[in-house]
Formats: C-alpha cells, sequence, structure tokens
C-alpha cells in the first residue's frame, strides 16, 4: 500500500526510535544506577547515612525532573552540540534523553532498593560483609526483579520521549509522524508510526514483564 | 576468660528529640558452652542487648569484650571480621529471597572467610566452599532442598537454613533473636532440639533472646532477666525457676496466662507458689499440710515443667486467709524442703 520509499523510510524509522530508546536506557542507567545507589546509602537509615549528600541528589533530581522534557530538549542544544557535534538526529537526542533520564531513575533504583528487607541487611552486616559487599550481594540481587521493572517503566517512557523528539528534529518514528503525517496531512503514514509505536510499547512491556516473573524466586 | 563479657553496657536512643534508655548499666558473663538465655518481655531491651553483641548496635557506654576483646577498640576491619566469628539467628530468618538454599548457606563464606578450630581463615576453593555448605545443610536435616528457594520452604524449614548460615564461617557464638517465635509449638521444639545439638557437638556458646520461659527452660542452662533494660536476675535456670526473686522473673515464670485462669474467680487473698525438688516429690505434702492444719488449701495451678531435661513441678496454693495459719502453713512448707515463694494478688 505503501512505496518502498516509504517503508524504508519507517524501517529507518524503526531502528533510529529503537536506537534512541535503547541508548538513552542504556547510557541512563550508567547514571542513574549509581546515582539511585548512593540515594539509597545516604538516606537516613541507609548504610552510610548522609544528609548532605542525599540532599544536593535529591535538589538535582527534582529540579530536572521538574522541567518538561520538550523544554529541556530546547535548552540542552548548546551541551548537546559540544558533545555530538549537532543537535538534530537521533545520536544527538540521546544527550537530552539521557539528561532527563538519569535522575528518573535514579529514582527508581532508590525505591526499589529502599524495598530491600532491613532484616536481610542486617543478617549480611552480622556475617561481616562490609558495605560494598551488601550494595553488590544483598541489595542489587535482591532488588533485581523490581530494578527490571524499572528498567521496563523507564524504556517505554524513553520511547515516548524520543518520538517527542522527533518535534524538533531527533529522527526516529516520531519524526516522521510530525513531518508526514503532521506537516504535510498524510494521516495514513501518521496512524502506521502511532502503531508501529504502539507494538514497539507493547513488545518491550511484555519482554519485561516475562523477564521479570522468570527472575523472581520469591513467589513460586 | 568469659566467653563473652558485658560491662556496664548503656545504650540510649533519640527518638523525636527525647532520650531513650533501651538498656541501663548491664553486666553479664556467658561461659564457654552456655546456652544463655535473655529474657524479658517486649520492650525490654533484649533485642538490643544481643545486637551489642555484636556490635550491630554500638552502645553509648560500656564496653563488649568477645574472648577478652574489647569490641569497641577495634577497627571497621578488624570489628567486620570478628563478626564472622559469631553467627547470628533472626525471628524473621532473614534469608535471601532470590538465592537458593545453597547460595545462602554459602553466603558468609563468600563475603567473609571459613576459619579452622585455631581461628585461622582458610582459603578454600569453589567446591570445596560447597561441600563444607552440603555438610551443614546435612547437619540442619535439609540436604535435599539445597535447590530450594525460601518461598519455597515452611517456616521451620527456613530457620534451619539461616542457622546452617550462621554455622557457616565456624563461629564460636551463635546469637539467636527471638528464633522462635515465629514458629509453631512444634516446629519451635525441634529447632530448640536442633540448637542443643549443635551446642554439644560443637561446643559453640550459644545465646537465646526470648520472651517464653519455656524456650528458657527447654535448654538454656543460664538466664538473665531483663526488665525495662536493666538485669534484675541472672544465674542458673534450676535455681532461678526454683526461687525468682524479681518481680519480673516471678511474673515470666507464673506466665501471664493466670490472669485469665478459671481459678480467678476463686479470689484467694493469700497464694503461693511452691516447686517441689527431688526430695520432696515423694512425700505427699499437700495432703499432710491439709491434716496437720485441719483446714483446706485450694490448688489454683498445677504444672510440671521440663527444666533441662529434668521434671520439675511447680503449684499455686490459694491458703486460708487468716495470716498467722498461713505463715505457719508457708514455714510447713518450708521445713519440708520445698521452695515457697508468695505471689500475693497478682492472680
Amino acid at each position: 500500500m505503501f512505496e518502498q520509499a516509504t517503508v524504508t523510510m519507517l524501517l529507518t524509522g524503526i531502528k533510529d526510535t529503537l536506537y534512541m530508546t535503547l541508548g538513552s536506557t542504556i547510557v541512563g542507567y550508567l547514571f542513574g544506577l549509581p546515582l539511585g545507589i548512593v540515594l539509597n546509602v545516604t538516606r537516613v537509615n541507609g548504610l552510610r547515612p548522609n544528609r548532605v549528600i542525599y540532599r544536593i541528589i535529591d535538589v538535582i533530581c527534582n529540579i530536572v525532573r521538574s522541567i518538561p522534557f520538550l523544554i529541556l530538549l530546547i535548552l540542552l542544544i548548546p551541551f548537546t552540540r559540544a558533545i555530538v557535534g549537532q543537535s538534530y538526529g537521533s545520536t544527538a537526542t540521546i544527550v537530552p534523553l539521557v539528561v532527563c533520564a538519569a535522575p528518573y531513575i535514579a529514582r527508581v533504583v532508590e525505591s526499589s532498593l529502599n524495598e530491600v528487607d532491613a532484616g536481610v541487611i542486617e543478617a549480611a552486616k552480622a556475617m561481616g560483609a562490609d558495605n560494598f559487599q551488601i550494595i553488590t550481594r544483598v541489595l542489587l540481587v535482591e532488588a533485581k526483579t523490581s530494578l527490571l521493572t524499572g528498567v521496563t517503566i523507564t524504556t517505554g517512557l524513553l520511547l515516548g520521549y524520543s518520538a517527542m523528539s522527533g518535534t524538533v528534529g531527533g529522527g526516529g518514528l516520531g519524526d516522521i509522524a510530525v513531518r508526514y503525517g503532521y506537516y504535510r496531512w498524510q494521516t495514513d503514514i501518521m496512524i502506521v508510526t502511532v502503531i508501529l509505536l504502539i507494538v514497539i510499547f507493547q513488545i518491550i512491556q511484555f519482554l519485561g514483564t516475562k523477564v521479570v516473573v522468570k527472575l523472581d524466586h520469591r513467589k513460586k | 576468660m568469659s566467653e563473652i563479657e558485658i560491662r556496664h553496657l548503656t545504650k540510649k536512643f533519640q527518638v523525636e528529640g527525647h532520650t531513650i534508655t533501651a538498656l541501663n548499666d548491664v553486666s553479664l558473663q556467658i561461659e564457654k558452652g552456655d546456652i544463655y538465655g535473655i529474657i524479658g518481655m517486649s520492650g525490654a531491651g533484649k533485642s538490643t542487648l544481643v545486637r551489642s553483641i555484636n556490635y550491630l548496635e554500638k552502645p553509648t557506654d560500656g564496653q563488649v569484650l568477645i574472648e577478652g576483646v574489647n569490641l569497641g577498640s577495634l577497627t571497621a576491619r578488624e570489628l567486620r571480621k570478628k563478626r564472622s566469628d559469631i553467627g547470628m539467628i533472626f525471628q524473621n530468618f532473614n534469608l535471601l529471597e532470590q538465592k537458593n538454599v545453597l547460595k545462602n548457606v554459602l553466603f558468609p563464606l563468600e563475603v567473609g572467610k571459613r576459619k579452622d578450630q585455631d581461628g585461622n581463615q582458610v582459603k578454600l576453593n569453589k567446591n570445596e566452599l560447597k561441600q563444607i555448605a552440603r555438610q551443614l545443610l546435612k547437619t540442619v536435616k535439609l540436604e535435599e532442598k539445597e535447590k530450594a528457594y525460601p518461598s519455597q520452604l515452611s517456616g521451620g524449614q527456613k530457620q534451619r537454613v539461616a542457622i546452617a548460615r550462621a554455622l557457616a564461617t565456624n563461629p564460636k557464638i551463635l546469637l539467636c533473636d527471638e528464633a522462635t517465635s515465629a514458629l509453631d509449638p512444634q516446629t519451635t521444639d525441634s529447632i530448640l532440639k536442633l540448637l542443643k545439638e549443635i551446642n554439644e557437638s560443637l561446643g559453640i556458646t550459644i545465646v537465646i533472646i526470648t520472651h517464653s520461659m519455656s524456650v528458657v527452660t527447654e535448654i538454656c542452662n543460664k538466664v538473665a532477666i531483663i526488665d525495662n533494660g536493666k538485669l534484675v536476675e541472672e544465674g542458673l535456670v534450676s535455681s532461678i525457676f526454683e526461687n525468682p526473686k524479681s518481680d519480673a522473673a516471678k511474673e515470666l515464670i507464673s506466665g501471664k496466662k493466670l490472669t485469665y485462669s478459671p481459678v480467678n474467680s476463686l479470689e484467694s487473698k493469700k497464694a503461693v507458689r511452691i516447686v517441689f525438688s527431688d526430695n520432696s516429690a515423694y512425700e505427699p505434702v499437700i495432703a499432710n499440710t491439709i491434716l496437720k492444719f485441719g483446714l483446706p488449701v485450694n490448688i489454683l495451678k498445677a504444672d510440671t515443667r521440663n527444666l533441662s531435661g529434668k521434671a520439675v513441678g511447680e503449684m499455686i496454693l490459694g491458703l486460708p486467709e487468716d495470716d498467722t495459719i498461713s505463715r505457719e502453713i508457708i514455714a510447713y512448707l518450708r521445713e519440708r524442703g520445698l521452695k515457697v515463694t508468695e505471689v500475693g494478688n497478682e492472680i
């Protein structure tokens, strides 16, 4: 029903969307995971309470998260250009996506780790484990299913945000939807991109849930 | 040198601007091979006390010495090393839910090091560690469950895994924090039996925190009674059971259950608790008392308890209200070799 060129364009769009979504999730976790761990460790009842460090990260996270993504996208253009060399295209979009995702991920990670039973941590301490061992062998292990649920939710969120970046030339399916569907009134292309986004979202959610259920040993 | 020595331990907590004294100048000594019970009502401070023994709670004042080493003088690193000499089990088991039984038992061996009899660290490869873990699971009779996850086990089985885990580093001391409180009576019995076996076969000193007198009489040889953060009584279980001095001890021994037993309606003004020892158990003391004084006594409660394998009888008698006569009866009972304590109006 579409010309070859349109199909190729849509396929490239899918590829770009996945690239942005997964890329920003991975890089986002590189920053967000350690931040989340620090938040958990430095909180009042944490392994090493530290009011100052907690407060600083807490405030930064809240500030970044309170800026609407679209505004952040524009605000960060000079920063993106400095890092990637250009402010448009899918690689460039990863920068604001990561900036937006990292504080969000930090929060998700923090709350997952906070759920770990204090008794288990106490038991590990009683066995002579140091804080690093408690983080790597108790906190991250016991919270793994909750953490993976967090990854799924984050990926879904970033999929939506990557589509939003299409409005400023970010590439991917969102970009196609805006350029063809909105500017050129090609409703059919817009509908197809939306359907594709829905399908991708469903696949991510399905896989995420599947993995979590498989890895969770708490209830069987 | 005592295995564990607690000197003038005080622990205060700051809660919303108020200072709460959880422990107040507690001193006690626990010898090697003891099964030492620490008993008290909830909120008495006993959990804080057991957490001080491995410095999970740092005391506000006072010292804890393990084999003569003051824990307060150790660096963080030395303290962690010391902790692997002290196993601990908990009311809620605190197993790693995402690891199977075998991995739970391996956990302390991975974070710490196993020691030999002389306390030297032993380097072992993965297979040798697994061998040790399997041996421990055999000790707690769970060898078929090594692949199971904690969620698939019953409470008693979870506690067995926790015991195996606590023993993995070959510790000299085992701390039990309300280890049987979440278990039903039969499972409690089997866990207590297991602890006793471990104490006898490995010579491990065991400290048991509990609010249940039956746990103490079942396996402990010594007991400390904590009330309101203070150590009110301490000594051999047999002597405290026969002759409790403090109110807290009397309350724990008689058990609050008495309050809602049917004898409540008899409203005896004067009651005594008597404990039968070996030599007095043959003589029909109560019958003789009634014959001698020509007055009835009310048996309000009678019970036989297992005191470390020895059957000990106790009875609570309601005496006539006349002071002179009841005093004479008490004197008569004492002459017959019975331990008598006045219980008063508590029941």
